[in-house]
């Protein structure tokens, strides 16, 4: 049978908590043979969907929940970050490079996403909230084997 | 995060170290655009991000935004130190495409004259 191991941490949208989101979600990781270049782009993955939950979902109320949850399946690394904040109106123009509603703000979130994962899903609802899915799949290299 | 700020004729010497997240961005930001209000004789930026581990979008905004202040007056922004990480998450986000980057603050020092 198919061994999953999975995780679920719910955490207030507070700033001081991306770096706790990214560093769980980074250990967790480690129980695949990611490269430490793997994990370290998990983590900026990670941080901007969270990031995005605080700003955009959660308009910055430090009062509200946050998701993250970690599952590992097949040497493949599935992690969903969710919110119930005040959702995407339009995910399409959401998911465009340098879009973004603060002039401060680069708009890469997503695009970071994309770049450092496999597959990116994004799921929102208006006043519903958003669940952003990103996987990433362990690729080990080949070993040579060794002669007898 | 730590910022470290320094005045060097018409240049904003930055060294920063630690991480630069969501966290801390509107701390730099309000760090670097005191610096900016209360010198109207700088025109440069040098940041040094040789102490720092990690940087996202939240921290590269707080950069672009300061870009945007600088260039309008014809200044310059000059990167210095950028391990691999984050240089990888620098030259994605076309930071690299706009700002210059320098081996050493005194080369960079040397460009913002």
């Amino acid at each position: 049978m198919e061994s999953v191991n999975r995780i679920k941490i719910e955490f207030s949208s507070l700033p001081a908590n991306v770096s706790f989101a990214r560093v769980a979600a980074g250990a967790f990781a480690t129980q695949l043979d990611f490269t430490l270049n793997d994990i370290e782009e998990l983590k900026v993955a990670v941080s901007e969907a969270v990031t995005n939950s605080i700003i955009h979902g959660y308009q910055n109320d430090p009062g509200k929940t946050i998701e993250l949850s970690a599952e590992i399946r097949c040497e493949t690394l599935v992690l969903a970050v969710e919110d119930r904040g005040i959702g995407i109106d339009d995910i399409e123009k959401a998911l465009q490079p340098a879009y973004s509603t603060d002039p401060e703000r680069m708009g890469l979130g997503f695009a970071f996403m994309q770049s450092f994962s496999d597959s990116l899903d994004v799921q929102s609802l208006p006043g519903k909230g958003t669940r952003v899915i990103m996987t990433k799949a362990c690729r080990k290299e080949a070993t040579p084997r060794q002669g007898h | 995060m730590d910022i470290h700020i320094e005045v060097k004729e018409k240049t904003l010497l930055v060294r920063l170290t630690g991480e630069i997240d969501l966290a801390v961005a509107d701390t730099l930001r309000k760090s670097l655009e005191q610096e900016l209000d209360s010198n109207h004789l700088i025109i440069n930026l040098i940041i040094n991000l040789t102490g720092v581990t990690y940087i996202d979008s939240s921290g590269l905004g707080v950069i672009l935004g300061r870009y945007r202040r600088v260039s309008k007056y014809g200044g310059r922004v000059f990167i210095v130190g950028a391990c691999a990480q984050v240089r990888k998450v620098l030259d994605l986000s076309g930071l690299l495409n706009i700002m210059k980057e320098c081996p050493s603050e005194a080369s960079a020092l040397d460009l913002a004259v």
